[in-house]
C-alpha cells in the first residue's frame, strides 16, 4: 500500500514531462468505473451499517423522548448514568467472563477434535458429522436442548450424576452454576463450527511435510508445536475474531434458558442492550450501551488485525 | 466494460422504480379492503393460532370488505416491543393484545385510545358493564377505560390427589393456608435412601416474572405492592418482606426444590409425579387436565389473612392515529371476540377465565362446569384477585423488583435488604412521575 502513492506521483510526473501513458480522461473514467463497481456494496454498508452507527453516537447524546418531554441534548450524562449503574459493571464483568470461558476452551476443543477426525480412523465421516450437528442447529433449539439437560432430577445431567450418586442440581436456578451452564452451551454449539475451519485447514499441509519430521525423528508433539500450529495460526486468528464476536454476540440462549436470571447472573451486554432499548424503551440509555459494545469490539477486533497478525504468517 | 457498467446501473435503477412502483401498488390495493392488523402474542401451549385465525375468518364473512390480518409476534414483551416499534415507525396497527399491565406503558407512550370515546349506544354501554370487575380493575385509568379484557388468567394451586391419599391426607382438600401448605408439603415430601429427594411438596416457580406469584402471597398477607395511580411502590413493607421469607423458608424446611425453579418445567414436574403441589397459571388447565394420568384437584391460592391472588393476561388495546372508521372496524372486532358464547368457548378451549358472568351463564359454559368443577375456581376466586404490578416504567420497575426477588430467593441477599433494595430502586425510577 504505501509505495502506492509514490508510483501514482511518478505517472503524474511522466505525463506531465512527455507523452502521456494514460491521459486525464482515461484515468478519471477508470476511477468512475471502479466506484460504480463498488457502488452497491458502499450503498447497502452506509444504510445498513454506517449510517446508523452514526446516528446511533448522535442519539446517545440526547435524552429518551417521551410524548410529554421532547429529546433534548444532554451531553455525556447518558454516559454518567450508565458508568453510575452497578448493572452495568456486573453485565461488563459477567461478559468478560463468558468470553474468557468460551474463547480459549471452543478453540481448543475445535483443534483437538480437528485433529482427532484427521487421522484415518474407522467411522471417520460419522464423527465429522456428529461433531458438526450443533452448529447447523439453531440457538433456540440448542438451547431448549440444554434446558432439557439441566432441568433438575431428570433432566440428562442430573440422571447420569446420579450414577455417581450426586443428588439433583438446580443448574440454571443457582447464581453459582448459572453462567457456568450458559458458556458451556456456548461452546458445545460453536466448537464444531470452528472444526470445521480447522479440518479444512489440516488438509491443506501438505503430506511431505510429516514425512520429512518422520525422517529426522520429530516426535508428534513437535511437529504440532513446530510444523502444525504455525501453518494453523491464520485460521486460528480468524477463528478468534469470530469467537471473540460470538462472545458479545451471542445471546439467544440466554434468553431462552435464563432471561439473565437468577438476579442478573447470566445478564450479558447485548441483552442489558435489548431489554434497556426495547422492555423499557430508554433510547439514551439502550444507545449509550450500544456505542460501548461498538467500542469494545471494533477495539478488539483493531488490536487483533495490527497487533496479532504481525505473529502470523499467510503461505 | 464501461458501456457494460452503465447498463447494469441503468438496469438496477429500473430495477429499483419497478420495486418502488410495486409497492405503491399493493399499497392502494390494501386500502381497498379495511384491514386490520390485530398483534396476538402466544402466551399458552395449545393449537391457539389455529383457534384465532379461525375467529378472524368467521369475522370476515359477518363483514364483507374488511380484512383481519393476526400478526403472530412472540410472547408478551415481544409482542408489545413489535407494536410500539411499528408504531413509532409510522405503520401504526389498528388492534393488538397485550398485557393488561401495560396500560400504563401504552397510555404513557399516547398509544391507545380511551373505548370510552369510542361507545355511543346503550347497548355498547351495557356491554363495557359485563366485564368482571377484577378484571376492569387495570382496563381503566384516570376514569378511562382503555382495554377490554379477553385473555385473562389467575394462578391457582394444582394438588396430586394420589399423592395426597398415599400420605394420609384428605385427597379431596387442597391446603387452605399457608401453615396447612407448610404442613401438608412436609408430608408430601418423600427422599430416597440416600438422602436425595424422590417427591417434593410444593412448588412455587420463580424464574422470569417472579413478582406475578409474588403477588399471590402479598395480596394474601393483606399488603398491595402498588399504589392504584401507579406512582408509589411498598416493596419494603413488613408485611412483603413476611411474604418472601415464607416463600423462602418452603425451600428452606426442604419441601420446595432450592434456587430459582422454572415456569416451563414446573407443570412436567408436576404431570411426572415429581410434584404434589404447584402453583400456575390457570391458563394451564386445558394442557393438565388433557396430560394427567391421576386425578388432580384444583384450590384457590391459600390464604393468610384473607384470601388473595393477581390477575394477569392480556387485553384488547385500540390504537390511536388511525382513521375513525377503522377504530370504528376495531372496536366491532373486539366486540365480537369477546360475546358471551366466544368467551365460554375460548375459556374451554384454552384454560383461560371468561371474562364476564354473562359467559358463565351460558349453557355449553355450565355444562363444562358441571362435568369438570376445576373449571370454577380461577372464576370463584376472582372476588380475592388484584391487578398484578402496573405501575408507570412497568418494565423497569418490574426487573429490580424481579432481581431483588430472585437474590434474596437464591440467597445471596437476606429477604429485608432484598426488598429495601428493590423499594430504593423503584422509588428512583417513579421519582419523575411525581
Amino acid at each position: 500500500m504505501t509505495h502506492q502513492p509514490a508510483a501514482d506521483s511518478t505517472a503524474f510526473a511522466a505525463s506531465a514531462a512527455g507523452p502521456a501513458r494514460q491521459s486525464p480522461w482515461q484515468r478519471w473514467s477508470g476511477s468512475v468505473e471502479a466506484w460504480l463497481l463498488l457502488l452497491p456494496s458502499v450503498v447497502l454498508l452506509a444504510t445498513f451499517t454506517h449510517i446508523p452507527i452514526v446516528a446511533t453516537l448522535i442519539d446517545s447524546f440526547y435524552s429518551t423522548p417521551r410524548p410529554n418531554r421532547p429529546s433534548r441534548f444532554v451531553g455525556l450524562r447518558n454516559y454518567e448514568d450508565m458508568v453510575a449503574d452497578p448493572l452495568f459493571w456486573k453485565v461488563m464483568w459477567n461478559n468478560a467472563v463468558y468470553a474468557v470461558g468460551t474463547i480459549p476452551l471452543s478453540i481448543a476443543l475445535a483443534l483437538a477434535m480437528a485433529l482427532f477426525v484427521n487421522d484415518r480412523i474407522p467411522g471417520r465421516g460419522f464423527l465429522r458429522m456428529a461433531y458438526f450437528t450443533p452448529t447447523v442447529l439453531p440457538m433456540i433449539a440448542v438451547a431448549n436442548i440444554w434446558l432439557f439437560f439441566y432441568t433438575p432430577d431428570y433432566g440428562l445431567l442430573d440422571q447420569v450424576l446420579r450414577l455417581f450418586g450426586v443428588g439433583a442440581t438446580n443448574w440454571l436456578g443457582m447464581q453459582e452454576t448459572a453462567l457456568g451452564a450458559i458458556i458451556t452451551v456456548a461452546v458445545w454449539k460453536e466448537a464444531g463450527f470452528f472444526m470445521i475451519f480447522y479440518l479444512a485447514a489440516l488438509q491443506q499441509i501438505p503430506p511431505d511435510l510429516r514425512e520429512a519430521a518422520a525422517i529426522e525423528g520429530a516426535s508428534r508433539w513437535t511437529f504440532f508445536r513446530r510444523v502444525t500450529w504455525p501453518l494453523l495460526a491464520p485460521v486460528t486468528l480468524f477463528v478468534l475474531v469470530n469467537a471473540i464476536i460470538n462472545a458479545f454476540r451471542t445471546v439467544d440462549h440466554i434468553l431462552v434458558m435464563t432471561h439473565g436470571g437468577p438476579d442478573n447472573a447470566t445478564n450479558v451486554l447485548l441483552l442489558m442492550i435489548y431489554e434497556t432499548g426495547f422492555k423499557f424503551w430508554d433510547q439514551g440509555a439502550a444507545t449509550a450501551l450500544t456505542i460501548v459494545l461498538l467500542a469494545v469490539l471494533s477495539g478488539l477486533a483493531l488490536f487483533q488485525f495490527v497487533v496479532a497478525s504481525r505473529r502470523v504468517h499467510y503461505q | 466494460m464501461t458501456n457494460i457498467t452503465r447498463r447494469t446501473a441503468m438496469g438496477a435503477a429500473a430495477g429499483l422504480a419497478l420495486a418502488a412502483g410495486l409497492t405503491a401498488s399493493t399499497a392502494v390495493s390494501a386500502q381497498q379492503a379495511m384491514e386490520l392488523r390485530f398483534y396476538y402474542p402466544i402466551a399458552v401451549s395449545g393449537p391457539i393460532t389455529k383457534i384465532i385465525d379461525g375467529y378472524a375468518a368467521d369475522f370476515e364473512k359477518l363483514n364483507p370488505g374488511v380484512k383481519i390480518k393476526p400478526i403472530y409476534a412472540g410472547d408478551y414483551v415481544q409482542t408489545i416491543g413489535k407494536a410500539l416499534t411499528a408504531m413509532k415507525g409510522g405503520d401504526t396497527p389498528e388492534m393488538a393484545i397485550l398485557l393488561a399491565a401495560d396500560i400504563i406503558t401504552l397510555t404513557d407512550e399516547n398509544a391507545v385510545v380511551a373505548i370510552d370515546d369510542l361507545i355511543k349506544s346503550d347497548a355498547d354501554k351495557a356491554w363495557l358493564g359485563g366485564f368482571y370487575p377484577g378484571f376492569m380493575e387495570n382496563a381503566k385509568l384516570g376514569g378511562k377505560t382503555y382495554a377490554i379484557p379477553f385473555q385473562r388468567s389467575t394462578p391457582v394451586l394444582y394438588w396430586n390427589k394420589d399423592m395426597f391419599k398415599e400420605a394420609g391426607l384428605d385427597p379431596e382438600k387442597g391446603p387452605a393456608n399457608w401453615q396447612e401448605m407448610m404442613d401438608f408439603a412436609k408430608k408430601l415430601t418423600k427422599k430416597d435412601a440416600s438422602g436425595n429427594v424422590t417427591q417434593w411438596g410444593v412448588q412455587v416457580p420463580t424464574d422470569g416474572n417472579t413478582s406475578w406469584l409474588f403477588t399471590g402471597l402479598t395480596t394474601a398477607n393483606g399488603v398491595r405492592l402498588v399504589d392504584p395511580e401507579g406512582k408509589k411502590t411498598n416493596f419494603a413493607d413488613p408485611k412483603v418482606v413476611e411474604s418472601l421469607q415464607y416463600l423462602i423458608d418452603l425451600s428452606k424446611a426442604g419441601v420446595q426444590p432450592p434456587g430459582l425453579t422454572s415456569w416451563g418445567t414446573t407443570p412436567k414436574d408436576f404431570l411426572e409425579k415429581k410434584l404434589a403441589m404447584m402453583w400456575t397459571t390457570t391458563g394451564n388447565l386445558t394442557n393438565i387436565k388433557g396430560n394427567a394420568t391421576f386425578p388432580f384437584g384444583v384450590a384457590m391460592l391459600p390464604a393468610k389473612a384473607n384470601f388473595g391472588a393477581p390477575t394477569g393476561g392480556g387485553n384488547f388495546y385500540i390504537f390511536k392515529n388511525i382513521p375513525a372508521e377503522k377504530q370504528k372496524m376495531a372496536l366491532e372486532f373486539v366486540k365480537f371476540m369477546t360475546t358471551p358464547e366466544r368467551a365460554a368457548e375460548w375459556s374451554i378451549a384454552t384454560g383461560y377465565v371468561a371474562t364476564s358472568q354473562a359467559a358463565y351463564d351460558t349453557k355449553v359454559m355450565k355444562d363444562y362446569i358441571a362435568s369438570f368443577p376445576q373449571a370454577a375456581v380461577a372464576r370463584d376466586q376472582l372476588k380475592y384477585a388484584v391487578s398484578e404490578i402496573t405501575v408507570h416504567e412497568g418494565q423497569r420497575v418490574m426487573k429490580v423488583f424481579n432481581d431483588s426477588l430472585q437474590a434474596a430467593i437464591t440467597g445471596s441477599k437476606p429477604a429485608k435488604t432484598a426488598m429495601e433494595d428493590a423499594q430504593r430502586d423503584a422509588e428512583r425510577i417513579l421519582k419523575d412521575y411525581r
